[in-house]
């Protein structure tokens, strides 16, 4: 069955009503004897949000480094839109659909904003549509536009963070991933973070968000899951989880492994 | 009497070529954190092809040397350096020795190791005036020629869509990866372009000295080398500004050091040199995140 709906490259469409966009068996990530994560297991459909909450060290980060292709897993299976993704080349991840948004941000510094932007639509061929959406962007932005010319590296925190993901979305992505978006943000940064991820998820794209701010994690996702180390101590939605006992306990490491799913 | 115009010319001429070459090893050292040491083997061999093709008009054998030092250059990446990808930088520092040391060899068994004389650009041996000044064609068009290729590739790295590429990876090349860069096309129009510098710097060196032997473009390779140090290893622009730095210094200490001290002028480079990187160890221009690799 899987051969036929391969062959069928344009019934692919068939193929995601069926299964989940990205979907997630077993992986291990291990760094030497240290291990990151340990069998993991999570599916995210179209049009989902997802969020992944746990303390420094559970190995959220490495989750979406392994799905973005930027450290080898020891094992496990990683599948979007059908199609394994592990192994394949780094420059590979963006055309396929996924776009990371990394923990730190990673604005490059030594570009300007308007250049961090034309990069974010480099797989792209529509250039003259690419620019039009870079100029949407200034004008929802204005601070950002009166400063298209100046280093990105000059932005304050909070400005940085929108640019990389406005970048990120340059690619026209099915899956956006952000590694701790709120980070080192004051709180009324963080609010314009999320509802600029509402906006984007009303656009249809599918969010994977990996969060310590375990509040904020829960409003804005369809299902959070609990991560510490390495394993998935418990999953649900915001209804499910928030004001739950054993979400706090879960949180910092207390229940028992596979526990309440 | 020393002329002061004269001396400027003389260190714009010398610093001209040191800076095409800096920035050649400067261009591949910024994608990919190699040191790459068999640059000296693409000036040499685009020299030897300048000599073969002596008979042939100027511009032929010109494009041929061109050629040579592009194919050789992708040819090196392609077998000697892509499967060292992400490794260390003394690894690959070393494997640039190897690759150097090999071409160099192969062309002592080929060619021999005795020097050729060759005059790629006879049109140019006869001097201009400039007002009261006598100056040789030679060093003005090898001005013309080097502030024209640095503006030339600014303008490359700064509009087009693969220097932009290029500079972003240069920072971050994970990062570039993700957003869709694609690591080998960059790396290899980063070695197509030090091909093509090596190549120039070849024409006009070979100008100057009139003859080329297997070790040609190590000599002005180290020193090339010295001067994207002091620039700062890994900034461009810092790679150029070392070039013309060290053709200053050289053609000043040719200029001024009393006659019997100006075999030894080279010693007093690497002097100034060591107290430059005494007070400013990462160079004059440090580059950003150094330790980001492919």
């Amino acid at each position: 069955m899987t051969a036929i709906a391969g062959q069928g490259g344009g019934r692919q469409g068939s193929a995601e009503t069926l299964a989940p966009l990205l979907s997630i068996r077993g992986l291990t990530v291990r760094y030497g004897p240290i291990t990151a994560l340990d069998g993991l297991s999570l599916d995210v459909g179209a049009g989902q949000v997802i969020s992944i909450v746990g303390p420094n060290g559970a190995g959220k980060s490495s989750l979406l480094a392994a799905i973005a292709g930027t450290v080898k897993p020891a094992g496990g299976q990683v599948t979007f839109k059908g199609q394994p993704t592990i192994g394949q080349p780094l420059e590979q991840t963006v055309r396929r659909g996924i776009a990371l948004v990394p923990e730190g941000r990673h604005v490059l510094a030594s570009l300007t904003v308007l250049e961090n932007l034309r990069l974010g639509a480099t797989i792209r061929r529509d250039t003259a549509e690419a620019a039009r959406e870079i100029e949407g962007f200034f004008k929802t932005f204005p601070i950002l536009g009166e400063r298209r010319n100046k280093s990105a590296g000059r932005l304050s925190g909070g400005e940085q963070q929108m640019l990389v993901i406005a970048r990120a979305l340059l690619s026209k992505p099915t899956l956006l991933m952000l590694d701790e978006p709120s980070l080192g943000l004051a709180p009324k940064i963080t609010d314009q973070i999320y509802a600029m991820l509402a906006s984007i998820r009303e656009a249809g794209v599918s969010i994977l968000v990996v969060e310590q701010n375990a509040a904020r994690a829960l409003r804005v996702a369809d299902r959070t899951y609990v991560l510490n180390g390495g394993i998935i101590r418990m999953s649900g939605t915001e209804a499910e989880l928030s004001g739950n006992p054993d979400f706090e306990a879960a949180y910092f490491g207390l229940a028992p492994r596979g526990g309440a799913q | 009497m020393i002329d002061p115009a004269q001396i400027l010319i003389d260190a714009v001429s010398v610093g001209g070529l040191y800076a095409l070459t800096a920035l050649g090893i400067g261009l591949i050292f910024s994608v990919m954190r190699l040191a790459n040491f068999a640059h000296a083997e693409l000036v040499t061999v685009a020299a030897y092809m300048l000599f073969a093709f002596s008979g042939s008009p100027v511009a032929v054998a010109i494009l041929v040397a061109i050629a040579a030092a592009v194919l050789l250059a992708l040819a090196t990446e392609r077998i000697a350096f892509r499967p060292l990808r992400g490794a260390d930088s003394a690894t690959l520092l070393i494997s640039s020795f190897a690759v150097s040391m090999f071409l160099q060899k192969l062309l002592v068994f080929l060619v021999g190791s005795r020097p050729k004389a060759l005059d790629p650009l006879p049109a140019l041996s006869r001097t201009v005036s400039i007002g009261s000044l006598q100056v040789s064609a030679l060093k003005l068009v090898t001005i013309v020629v080097c502030l024209t290729l640095l503006a030339a590739l600014t303008a490359f790295l700064k509009w087009t869509r693969f220097g932009l590429q290029m500079r972003a990876s240069a920072e971050n090349f994970t990062m570039s990866r993700l957003l869709g860069v694609r690591a080998n096309a960059v790396i290899a129009i980063a070695f197509g372009l030090s091909g093509l510098l090596a190549a120039v710097v070849a024409v006009l060196f070979a100008a100057q000295s009139g003859f080329v032997q297997p070790r040609f473009g190590v000599q002005i390779v180290i020193i090339a080398f010295v001067a994207t140090v002091i620039g700062g290893l890994g900034n461009l622009f810092g790679a150029a500004v070392g070039g013309f730095f060290v053709g200053v210094v050289t053609i000043l200490l040719q200029a001024f050091l009393p006659a019997e001290l100006r075999p030894f002028r080279e010693a007093f480079l690497f002097v100034i040199v060591i107290a430059i990187l005494l007070f400013r160890p990462q160079g004059l221009f440090p580059a950003r995140n150094l330790k980001e690799r492919v």
